[in-house]
């Protein structure tokens, strides 16, 4: 340990940020770590882009406002982040244009960490998107977004209890107030860093028979690609026959992980 | 070595992709269902451990209520019609004063200053002409009276869309559309049109089926833009106001802008309509609409970004485009081919087209010079006005008219023979026509097909042109 005077408690802890966070709006150069934001519509992503960049990127109470790519990059403890707005979706498995955008960043574009925006009061429905890209990647934060909403509808989350059962870190935060999104940008540090190792969650409801397909294949995609985190995953999408999961194993996109 | 490892590579690639096929075929095709099955067996595992809903009491007492009175048969429509007429009513009102001031400051003080500044330094009248009475009075024009305005409709209109209305209006309408063939999202994409359209075109990415993505972007133009809200309101005003008592003019104003914009949107169900029953033929597809709770808005903040966020770019994007435009008005007035200006000929080689649908050659000219933004349409008119009629009062050709009340500018478009039926069609004209030249490569590059981008250019052009003609037909006839 250094030997510096520690003049007060907060110092001693590991929240405290003696570099500030810095937001750096649309200057997304040269970044260390690439975030992707994901979640299901209208549970306050754009909000929770806006209070890390300093962008004001249009925020709406409507499902379906974001259909692009917004990008934008902070800076916390020396480190710059990059970080990646996604379309809003219910789902990865289906074939729209948002939803394509949302997938593909998440599986190609291999983001450093993912963090999961889902509304603290409906997450059950929000569940099956987390689920979904559990499977695609494991370092990923649940941000538990619209606590105060919630907590006025007398909806309690065991945060911890979640946190171990998904297997990631969960931060709560009320966005539209800037609550809770110190904790988040901490957390996300140390996933990126990998102080925090994450042990998500794999599907487990799976049917018998299911489950021995993809075994035997996700075996067989482990042997050629042995770096390849997701086997599992990618087994599952070429038993439903997604042609862009085809293409990029011709393609060899899944080498350069 | 390299060729056979890679040749090695693709053949177990192949074996994987094979293996899939096979075992796919064993698996059956309910795949997709007992994957989907497994994740929400998972989730509401999770959530029965993790979540404690014991105080629950279902949806927000007031939400409910709410949308009982918001999305009800009754009074659904008739509230959205209120709250949009509350919005431009106070728009309407609110923006004469402030307009007025800055029309005062831009055009009355620092247009002259400028031009006796040009003068003692010695520059030359075709220079400063072209600077000042072309340019710079082409940006003090939009800025006067296009930023009060939106510096008042915008904060509003976000306020209510953080409020969680729009989906509300898009539950109202979704019957419409579906009746029309298009997609109940189309109401979503409808709204953002009435900011701007290239915006609500970018928006029909949710709308995740081809063909009524191609709907919604085709019919979007019959969203009136807030390049065109001011023209309206201007026109309406003046025209629409006056043959009402005092009293009741601005309220007539705000029923004729109304009119107008409910007129869009019977344009857009019956050309959607129209489309999905000819070229564009299939199914409906259903979705799940969800009504978000409603938010207190937050409302320093969204004032805030509202007005950097789209008025100051909105704001920025006509000052872009008005400065050519002003610049090009300026040249067309004085160069002369012969005796008269360019402009001069084309205004008066468009006046018997004009004549035919109630419009005449200045407001054609106009819409040619105006197809980079809708802004500049009016400030263009005037102009154009000013010089044909040779009233005094403009420092000269090509000068854009200096407009310090709407009475004014009233009196100069009467001199260039406009009556009621002008206005009128002008407004018409207005909802009516082709896309901005912005919307137009937006709709190019979402579409990526030269033919569905000419045909969401000239069919609303073509509409104009006809509704245009038949109402100065049947008002010919009674006059």
């Amino acid at each position: 340990m250094e030997n510096k005077k520690i003049t007060s408690a907060c110092e001693a802890c590991p929240q405290f940020n003696p570099h500030g966070l810095k937001k750096l709006g649309v200057n997304a150069e040269n970044t260390d770590f690439v975030i992707a934001l994901a979640g299901n519509p209208n549970t306050g992503k754009s909000t929770v882009f806006n209070a890390l960049t300093g962008l004001r990127q249009h925020t709406g109470n409507w499902p379906g406002k974001t259909v692009t790519r917004a990008e934008g990059a902070y800076q916390y403890n020396d480190k710059k982040y990059k970080l990646v707005d996604l379309p809003g979706t219910y789902s990865l498995l289906s074939t729209s244009q948002d939803e394509e955008v949302a997938r593909n960043f998440i599986l190609f574009g291999k983001p450093d960490v993912t963090v999961i925006v889902v509304d603290a009061g409906r997450l059950e429905r929000n569940l099956n998107l987390v689920l979904q890209i559990l499977e695609i990647t494991g370092k990923a934060v649940l941000c538990l977004n619209l606590m105060d909403e919630a907590k006025r509808n007398h909806v309690e989350v065991n945060e911890r209890a979640l946190a171990k059962r998904l297997g990631i870190p969960v931060v709560p935060t009320s966005a539209r107030f800037n609550k809770g999104i110190p904790e988040l940008i901490d957390v996300v540090s140390q996933v990126a860093n990998g102080q925090i190792v994450c042990q998500p969650h794999r599907i487990t409801n799976v049917p018998k028979n299911i489950n021995e397909a993809v075994q035997k294949l996700s075996e067989k995609i482990k042997k050629q690609f042995p770096s390849i985190p997701n086997s599992r995953w990618i087994a599952f999408r070429l038993l439903e026959g997604d042609e862009r999961v085809v293409e990029a194993l011709r393609n060899g996109e899944f080498e350069l992980q | 070595m390299v060729n056979l490892n890679c040749s090695k590579m693709k053949n177990e690639v192949e074996n994987i992709i094979g293996l899939s096929n096979e075992l796919r075929w064993k698996l059956g095709g309910e795949f997709h269902d007992h994957i989907s099955e497994s994740i929400y067996a998972d989730a509401s595992e999770i959530v029965e451990e993790t979540v404690n809903t014991a105080g629950k009491k279902g949806r927000n007492a007031i939400d409910v209520k709410i949308d009982q009175i918001v999305t009800s048969r009754k009074w659904g429509f008739p509230i959205m019609f209120l709250i949009l007429g509350v919005i431009l009513w106070i728009t309407i009102i609110g923006a004469n004063y402030p307009s007025s001031l800055l029309a005062e400051l831009l055009l009355d003080t620092i247009h002259p200053a400028l031009k006796s500044g040009a003068n003692s330094i010695g520059m030359p009248w075709w220079l400063s002409g072209f600077l000042i009475d072309g340019v710079y009075l082409a940006l003090a024009w939009v800025i006067a009276v296009m930023l009060p305005p939106m510096a008042i409709f915008f904060p509003l209109f976000t306020l209510l869309e953080d409020f969680g209305y729009l989906p509300r209006v898009a539950f109202n309408l979704d019957y419409l559309f579906k009746k029309a063939g298009a997609h109940g999202k189309q109401a979503l994409t409808m709204s953002m049109g009435f900011g701007c359209n290239a915006a609500g075109v970018v928006a029909t990415r949710i709308i995740d089926s081809p063909r009524e993505r191609l709907i919604a972007i085709i019919t979007n133009n019959f969203s009136l833009c807030n390049g065109r809200w001011p023209t309206q309101i201007l026109i309406a005003s003046i025209f629409v106001g006056a043959i009402v008592p005092e009293a009741l003019s601005g309220t007539a104003a705000v029923f004729a802008v109304i009119g107008i914009a409910i007129l869009g949107m019977v344009f857009m169900f019956a050309s959607s309509w129209l489309l999905s029953k000819t070229v564009l033929k299939g199914q409906v597809s259903t979705f799940n609409l969800e009504l978000p709770p409603y938010r207190p808005p937050r409302f320093w903040k969204t004032l805030y970004t509202s007005l950097i966020d789209r008025t100051l770019i909105v704001l920025w994007r006509a000052i872009v485009f008005a400065a050519p435009a002003g610049a090009v008005i300026w040249l067309i007035s004085n160069i002369m081919i012969g005796d008269h200006s360019i402009a001069y000929w084309m205004i008066d080689s468009l006046n018997g087209f004009g004549w035919l649908i109630g419009l005449n050659g200045v407001i054609l000219v106009a819409y040619i010079v105006a197809i980079p933004a809708n802004e500049i349409v009016i400030p263009t008119v005037l102009m154009l006005t000013v010089l044909v009629t040779g009233m005094a009062g403009g420092a000269g050709a090509g000068v854009m008219f200096e407009l310090d009340s709407v009475n004014a500018t009233g009196d100069i478009l009467r001199a260039g023979g406009w009556t009621l039926l002008t206005a009128i069609n002008l407004m018409l004209f207005s909802l009516l026509h082709n896309p901005c030249s912005t919307t137009i490569y937006t709709i190019y590059k979402e579409t990526k097909s030269v033919k569905w981008t000419a045909v969401a250019t000239l069919m609303p052009l073509a509409m104009g042109f006809v509704v245009t003609f038949l109402v100065a037909q049947i008002w010919y006839m009674f006059s």
